[in-house]
């Protein structure tokens, strides 16, 4: 994904070859991954696009389908892979993986560990964050998802900062390997208390441990354990909320002067009836915002602590 | 060779010990009181109507805690261990105890006219001179009051951090981070880094898909935290490139907070938007005249003198009522001198700036709370790689609005949304938890999408 290659990134002077992955995007709700290979075809809705056409053209090109209808391909980013990487599990989205990042305070060359790995979704933003010197250990129980993931970050071009393991850290906690090594944990378990002592242990002192969970007992829970160990223990939600923008006409109304029943000047277009003694006026086209009616109500509570200095 | 200078780089971004002339951020009784300073022999902390040495506290792993003690030679700050019992799970099962106990206290029968306390200001006076710790006068205050033992445990540990805080002062040491730097400037002096908030912050760098080996091009009127925050995500890879239009740079002070390593700093460049503009090719460029499109608040008023680099001298700001402030060097000693040879800010250099002509930036951020957000956007996007991204922050929505149309219309960028986010605290103890009484309600808005590439032109 053009991280720890400084000779792949994002530039005029890029173009698509075989071989690489780019994201397809009909539409800002429609995109998928796809690896260009020169003797493939991509078909949708809008007709079939040749990926030769596609080799030699710039990331960002608008390419065009034998039936006129195009796509633009986009060069692969973590936000975008979050959006089109296959759920095995729910995922984490872009608000709550940019809080998460800023406030385990990682920088490259840190060591992190996470457990568990889902859909890869929050680690392919801490391979980001601890590029090109750091590295991402990342454990899951189950041995499908483990695997899955180890494919997804050999297509992103990842493998280099994140290794996969199989292992049930609630139960054995982390291998006592990084004992003192990790600058940052993360948890997204369903009893994140349980693999608390371990990281405690894990942890290089004034390290800060994340733990995501849907549920407040959770919290309560996990923030108990917490206190023995730990300090600066804060617990957040954070939610985006998005606009629509739209150029529109606004009537404006306009009542007449001879003395109307002192209604309020209005913006909504009046019919006019009988009755009626206001006048229509057209307003010139204008830019409005309103955000969108919906959004989403919850993902989980984050949980920060620091690590306890001993010495 | 080189996984040693890895190695020893990545030492240099993340120190876990504080050494002499770093800048450290002080937590003054739990949030109460945040200062910036930077640890030299002479420098010293203010608190209450003492002085105190800050020389302690060099080199102290970051995190560890301090309380005023009373020496021979007068108050100094000690270093406190956490005691075993502070740590075993005993205390648990007490506090769930304590519980149980409380369910049947309230605070019908306490009055409060004062009369509580039998210690008078002369008694605790006298016990100072006498050597007593911080932490035996509040156990004599606590002994000595009427109303202690009537109190439900958590009103009793309300009372006891109260005195603490008082007469055992405690100094958290707490390293300077884009997170800890953002969220201090947020709570004391927000104007100062345009109200941006650390959950804005994080998503600007998450858009803009900061990483390493990027080129970023950047317009920061917020104080510079944005461009310290991109820099610290570079970790002395790439490049971040300050932006201004017109003749003066924008102030970027917060830099100095970050101790970033002399790599780092030389990778905080500044280029005016003439400078970019100019030997493009042969076309004649139009030139953006600050007055004609910019509507400058009183902000840019203060910082009229051109800050052509910035030095690691420290200034004292005007402290209100000493909230934030910087504590002043009565000396700069051998080792602050040695950092002045790379400073941040520098002027890039012109073989750099044709780097990025024939390149382009990997991403664009700006922030920029109360200047127009389209005058900026169509000005800088040409200098931006085709499929890179970028991410505006501004304080109104009604410019972002206008700016995203005006992208729409021109097919220049897909992906195009407009966000506000939304944060809120909790306070989580047992049979307390909710969130928290104060919450901030506004983070600001962001504009993000991606550039796209329009045939024959850039």
């Amino acid at each position: 994904m053009l991280l720890v290659d400084p000779a792949k990134k994002i530039s005029f002077n890029r173009y698509i070859s075989d071989g690489d992955l780019v994201i397809v995007y009909e539409r800002h709700d429609n995109m998928k991954a796809v690896k260009v290979c020169k003797d493939s075809v991509l078909q949708n809705r809008f007709g079939v696009f040749k990926h030769s056409d596609w080799i030699g053209r710039p990331f960002g090109s608008k390419v065009f389908s034998n039936k006129g209808g195009f796509v633009y391909l986009l060069a692969p980013t973590p936000e975008l892979w979050t959006l089109v990487l296959s759920h095995r599990t729910q995922i984490l989205y872009l608000a709550d993986i940019s809080f998460v990042i800023m406030y385990l305070e990682i920088v490259p060359g840190c060591l992190v560990l996470e457990s568990g790995t889902g859909s890869g979704s929050l680690t392919t933003s801490l391979a980001r964050a601890v590029a090109p010197t750091g590295h991402v250990y990342t454990f899951d129980f189950h041995e499908q998802r483990a695997v899955s993931a180890r494919e997804d970050f050999e297509r992103t071009g990842l493998k280099s900062l994140v290794t996969v393991g199989v292992r049930d850290i609630q139960g054995e906690g982390f291998p006592d390997d990084f004992c003192g090594k990790a600058d940052s944990v993360f948890l997204d378990l369903p009893q994140p208390w349980l693999a608390v002592p371990s990281v405690g242990k894990m942890l290089k002192q004034d390290g800060i441990l994340c733990s995501f969970s849907p549920c407040i007992e959770q919290v309560q829970r996990c923030c108990e354990t917490l206190r023995a160990n730990f300090t600066d223990i804060r617990t957040f939600e954070v939610l985006l909320r998005t606009y629509e923008v739209r150029e529109g006409k606004m009537e404006s109304c306009q009542a007449d002067e001879s003395g109307s029943t002192g209604s309020l000047p209005c913006k909504r277009r009046q019919r006019s009836s009988e009755g009626s003694n206001a006048k229509e006026v057209s307003g010139s086209p204008t830019i409005m915002a309103r955000p969108s009616a919906e959004a989403r109500g919850h993902t989980g509570y984050l949980t920060f602590a620091r690590l306890r200095c001993l010495s | 060779m080189s996984q040693n200078k890895n190695l020893e780089e990545d030492a240099n971004q993340n120190p876990r010990v504080t050494w002499e002339g770093c800048s450290v951020l002080l937590d003054v009784n739990d949030g109460d009181r945040l200062v910036f300073a930077r640890l030299t022999p002479a420098s010293s902390l203010a608190i209450g109507n003492k002085k105190y040495a800050l020389q302690p506290l060099i080199g102290c792993p970051f995190g560890s805690l301090f309380q005023v003690e009373n020496g021979k030679e007068g108050p100094y700050l000690s270093l406190v261990l956490p005691t075993t019992t502070e740590v075993s799970g005993d205390n648990v099962q007490e506090k769930v105890y304590c519980q149980i106990k409380d369910e049947s206290k309230d605070n019908r029968a306490l009055v409060d006219n004062n009369t509580a306390q039998s210690l008078t200001g002369e008694d605790i006076d006298s016990m100072r001179r006498q050597g007593a710790t911080g932490d035996e006068i509040v156990q004599a205050l606590i002994a000595n009051s009427a109303t202690f033992e009537k109190k439900t445990s958590f009103s009793q540990e309300k009372y006891r951090l109260k005195k603490q805080k008082k007469y055992a002062p405690k100094v958290l040491l707490r390293r300077p981070f884009t997170r800890s730097i953002c969220e201090t400037y947020f709570k004391k002096y927000p104007a100062r880094s345009g109200y941006l908030r650390v959950g804005t912050l994080s998503l600007l760098l998450s858009m803009g898909n900061v990483s390493p080996h990027s080129d970023v091009l950047v317009v920061d009127m917020v104080g510079g935290i944005l461009t310290g925050a991109v820099a610290e995500r570079l970790g002395g890879t790439g490049f971040v490139c300050n932006t201004y239009l017109g003749v003066t740079p924008y102030p970027i002070d917060i830099v100095r907070m970050f101790n970033f390593s002399s790599e780092t700093c030389r990778r905080i460049v500044r280029c005016s938007l003439t400078d970019l503009c100019s030997s493009h090719n042969g076309t004649s460029v139009q030139i953006c005249q600050p007055e004609e499109v910019c509507n400058f608040e009183s902000q840019s008023k203060e910082e009229k003198s051109p800050l052509c680099s910035i030095s690691m001298d420290e200034t004292v700001l005007s402290s209100e009522k000493g909230m934030l402030d910087l504590v002043p060097e009565t000396s700069i000693s051998p080792a602050t001198k040695a950092c002045k040879s790379t400073k941040a800010g520098e002027k890039a250099s012109q073989e750099t700036i044709n780097l990025w002509k024939e390149n382009g930036f990997s991403s664009l951020i700006i922030a920029t709370p109360d200047v127009d957000a389209w005058s900026i956007v169509k000005e800088l996007l040409p200098f931006l790689s085709f499929s890179a991204p970028f991410a505006i922050y501004h304080q109104y929505i009604q410019p972002l609005a206008t700016c995203m149309h005006n992208l729409q219309l021109g097919k220049m960028a897909v992906g195009l949304q407009i966000s506000e986010p939304w944060l809120r605290e909790y306070q989580v103890l047992p049979s307390r938890t909710h969130p928290l009484m104060q919450m901030s309600a506004f983070g600001g808005y962001i504009l993000s999408g991606t550039k796209i590439c329009i045939d024959g032109q850039r």
